[in-house]
């Protein structure tokens, strides 16, 4: 991975992340994330909540002897809220080392997109969730959105997060 | 670390370069008796003595953070104790070896302190010397003693070997009988896996048999019933050591010089590993004891079962106590760097000063130990800066013109308490209230108790040094031995008596692993209280709440007045009851400081391994840490200092409301590296 770095823009997704993508679905849309940063997919399990913690921090889970935080995207991305099914499940994500647990309606499929496949992304200036995407890509029906994990996850963006979360609640 | 550790640089700079100076007189005075008497043992004290500088280098740098100097220092650690455990020759290339790295550290000290630059090249020239251990001659020089050592022996069966119903494994077991083997197969004939014939031999062998009283008829023997198929070569082991000149080491501690040292080390005396290796044993026979008991379970056997949980129970407490004090190192390791401390700040703030230095047996967890280095250096040299007056001062005040500072270290209930004790002017209330009200944390008419001003000198930004001088009082200061101190799970202390004294005392977990919690239930939750903080627990009811103007609740318990913290309100979580009455007071102490926490049951005692929160999340207020419940969820630690902090109303000083204003959280003060990804 690190040598597929060197010299490529870091705004290409899809060579940068070796193409392959983690597809789950949240809220009707499909998003992808790269398959290397993905550690496990596990079962939805309920957290433990975190005092005076960003909503969208659901808290923390036991992961064989590690604690490791919760993300609830669908607050994250301000969608509306939904109970946990046989479906739900809960994608750990490896960015730098720091493992995360991801909540996501449903896992489809391991992608392996074509970097013609790839979409500019239109100006939608001033949208909260735009930092978070990476690129949009055209799949066989339907459009994926790739999320930047990095930025998703980053501690900062927790503590500013937390202002947003706080004003919406 | 906030605190600024390049102050103790210079102190680091001068020790080593002294250390060096002396390694290199005492390498020279061994290479002259080497010289004299030819290849004897040096002298083990010069030797030890050498490898403390080298120790202390290599202690320095890591903690500094030069990594070049740490890692070489490592490397010519490991060559001088190989060389005292006799696994390296002391001879004249050895000594020229170690006399090259004391200039290789030279050039490295240099360059760390004024960033001159490394010759990185003859550095690495020498690593890579001190890496490869002399073994080769080490192993040349006991074959010389003893020159019937073993045989090497090369046996290359015929390809019907199997045929003729010999099995090559019975005859290097008959070899093994004789002495110690070391066999490796030679695999070259192989055919690829289509043309392989699983009834034709293609595999050949090289042993190396060592031992004595090996006569080459009985070696021979072995082979007996093959020798007509198969080639056979005896050699003993001497010749074979010349030709081959790859020999490995002869014993393990040889391989161990090969293996870089990866993460930290704990040396460990054999004695507690013995004893680790009782309760194994302990603890294996009562597993067959219960194993055996539910193999045929009848009810009758159940008294059985629960003794034999019994003793499981006590051979697990011992094992986790077993291992925990193998993390435990003497607090003297902290000491050792006080008494050059002392001198040299003494001088310069023209002080005379007694060190005495006590209880450096007592043990501290590898972590802490490493972890309050820092906060005890700064806070002796607090006391040698604010506290200790000049000897004129001590003459008028009627005193020795020797000020006395003391560390302690003993003992107590679960936790270690480092006393740092001076008999100088004590704490100038006067002063520190003055510099309270200049920079706002006070009102100008307030008049605080002196537990409030004990209070005061451990917030951010609070130095009383009239003049900022550069040995403390840079603004940082307390407030930030007091976070490391706390984040360590202990706490600090202070008293002072005008005139006569100041006294710190750091309390300190004895491990950072394993905690004694209360657990307790908010709302659907179970959280953990460590049961050190806990004093007692009481109901109340309603009608012995009042409020202060502010909004506080306070209950009266005996004498004294205490803020309640309602923990569902602090976290924000719905709890089952309201009513103060229907849930449970838990009264909890932290530095000296009371208060309330309200929560709706008490769950009971336990034992819990402590789990990091930040190592995957971030810094959460009022939890410092969680741990794994029985059913494997997790549970939250909770923080109690923190959640005094937390607390939306000051709960600490109901007698003197304002006191201190909190001016947003003192912690935000303080960037945490962690926190950034």
């Amino acid at each position: 991975m690190e040598a597929t770095h060197a010299g490529i823009s870091p705004a290409d997704p899809l060579t940068r992340y070796n193409s392959q993508f983690l597809v789950f679905r949240l809220g009707g849309q499909d998003y992808g994330i790269p398959i290397l940063q993905v550690q496990e997919i596990r079962e939805w399990s309920r957290a433990t909540g975190l005092p005076n913690s960003p909503a969208y921090i659901l808290g923390v889970l036991n992961l064989r002897g590690s604690i490791i935080p919760v993300v609830d995207l669908r607050q994250r991305f301000r969608l509306s809220p939904a109970e946990p099914d046989t479906f739900t499940a809960i994608v750990v994500v490896n960015v730098d080392g720091r493992l995360a647990g991801v909540v996501v309606d449903s896992v489809n499929d391991v992608v392996w997109f074509d970097p013609k496949q790839q979409r500019p992304l239109p100006d939608f200036e001033g949208h909260a969730n735009r930092q978070f995407i990476e690129g949009l890509v055209q799949a066989e029906d339907n459009m994926v959105i790739l999320l930047n994990m990095e930025r998703l996850l980053s501690p900062d963006d927790f503590n500013i997060g937390n202002g947003l979360a706080q004003q919406a609640v | 670390m906030p605190i600024d550790i390049r102050q103790f640089h210079q102190t680091f700079f001068e020790e080593s370069t002294e250390g060096l100076a002396m390694m290199e007189q005492l390498l020279l005075q061994m290479e002259g008796a080497a010289g004299s008497r030819g290849m004897t043992s040096p002298d083990p004290e010069n030797l030890n003595s050498i490898f403390r500088v080298v120790h202390s280098i290599k202690g320095g740098s890591s903690t500094f953070g030069f990594g070049w100097l740490a890692d070489f220092s490592h490397l010519l650690e490991t060559a001088l104790d190989d060389l005292r455990a006799g696994r390296r020759q002391p001879d004249r290339e050895t000594t020229d070896l170690l006399l090259r790295s004391v200039d290789a550290l030279r050039n490295l000290l240099e360059g760390a302190r004024t960033g001159a630059a490394i010759d990185k090249t003859r550095i690495e020239e020498i690593a890579s010397a001190l890496e490869v251990p002399s073994v080769t001659k080490a192993a040349e020089a006991s074959t010389a003693e003893a020159p019937e050592h073993g045989w090497h022996v090369s046996f290359q069966p015929g390809p019907e070997l199997f045929r003729s119903g010999n099995d090559p494994l019975r005859i290097i077991r008959e070899l093994g009988a004789l002495g110690t083997l070391q066999v490796s197969a030679d695999v070259s004939r192989l055919p690829r896996w289509e043309a392989y014939d699983p009834e034709t031999c293609y595999l050949g062998w090289q042993i190396k048999l060592s031992g004595r009283d090996q006569s080459r008829q009985a070696v021979k023997a072995a082979f007996e019933w093959v020798a007509d198929i198969s080639e056979i070569t005896l050699a003993p082991m001497r010749e074979a050591k010349r030709s081959e000149g790859d020999t490995p080491p002869a014993s393990g501690d040889g391989d161990h010089t090969l293996v870089k040292a990866r993460g930290p080390s704990i040396r460990v005396s054999t004695a507690r590993v013995d004893s680790l290796m009782d309760i194994v044993g302990e603890l294996v026979i009562t597993q067959t004891m219960i194993s055996e008991t539910v193999a045929q379970f009848t009810p009758a056997d159940l008294p059985r079962l629960l003794v034999g949980l019994t003793q499981l129970e006590r051979n697990v407490r011992q094992l986790q106590e077993s291992v925990i004090s193998i993390r435990l190192l003497p607090i003297g390791f902290v000491y050792s760097r006080l008494p050059r401390l002392i001198r040299d700040l003494a001088q310069r703030l023209g002080k005379q000063v007694d060190l005495e230095l006590s209880g450096e047996q007592t043990e501290l967890d590898k972590t802490v130990i490493e972890r309050i280095s820092d906060p005890l250096l700064h806070m002796v040299r607090n006391c040698l800066d604010h506290g200790i007056e000049t000897p004129a001062e001590r003459r008028r005040a009627g005193k020795p013109e020797t000020g006395h500072l003391r560390v302690h270290a003993h003992q107590k209930s679960g936790y270690v308490h480092v006393v740092v004790e001076d008999d100088g002017r004590g704490l100038s209330y006067e002063q520190i209230r003055q510099r309270a009200v200049q920079a706002g944390l006070l009102n100008a008419d307030t008049r605080p108790t002196p537990e409030q001003m004990h209070e005061l000198i451990f917030y951010p930004g609070f130095s009383t040094a009239s003049e900022v001088s550069d040995i403390s009082g840079r603004g940082v200061g307390l407030d930030v031995v007091r976070e490391n101190i706390r984040s360590l799970g202990g706490s600090v202390e202070v008293s002072s008596t005008p005139g006569s004294g100041t006294r710190f005392t750091l309390r300190l977990p004895l491990t950072l692993a394993i905690m004694d919690g209360l657990s307790i239930l908010i709302g659907d939750q179970t959280y953990l209280l460590p049961l050190t903080s806990i004093v007692e627990s009481i109901h109340l009811t309603d009608d012995r709440l009042s409020r202060l103007p502010d909004g506080q609740e306070i209950f009266a318990l005996r004498e004294d007045y205490l803020g309640l913290i309602r923990l569902h309100e602090l976290f924000h979580i719905p709890s089952r009851h309201t009513d103060v009455s229907q849930g449970i007071v838990v009264v909890v102490e932290v530095d000296g400081r009371r208060a309330g926490l309200y929560v709706d049951e008490l769950l009971g005692q336990q034992q819990v391994v402590i789990k990091n929160i930040e190592s995957h999340y971030q810094r959460v207020d009022g939890i410092s840490a969680a741990t794994i419940l029985g059913d494997g969820t997790v549970a939250l630690i909770l923080d109690v200092a923190g959640l005094m902090r937390l607390s939306p109303r000051p709960v600490m000083a109901p007698d003197a409301p304002g006191c201190v204003p909190r001016r947003g959280s003192p912690r935000s003060t303080i960037s945490d590296p962690r926190a950034l990804h």
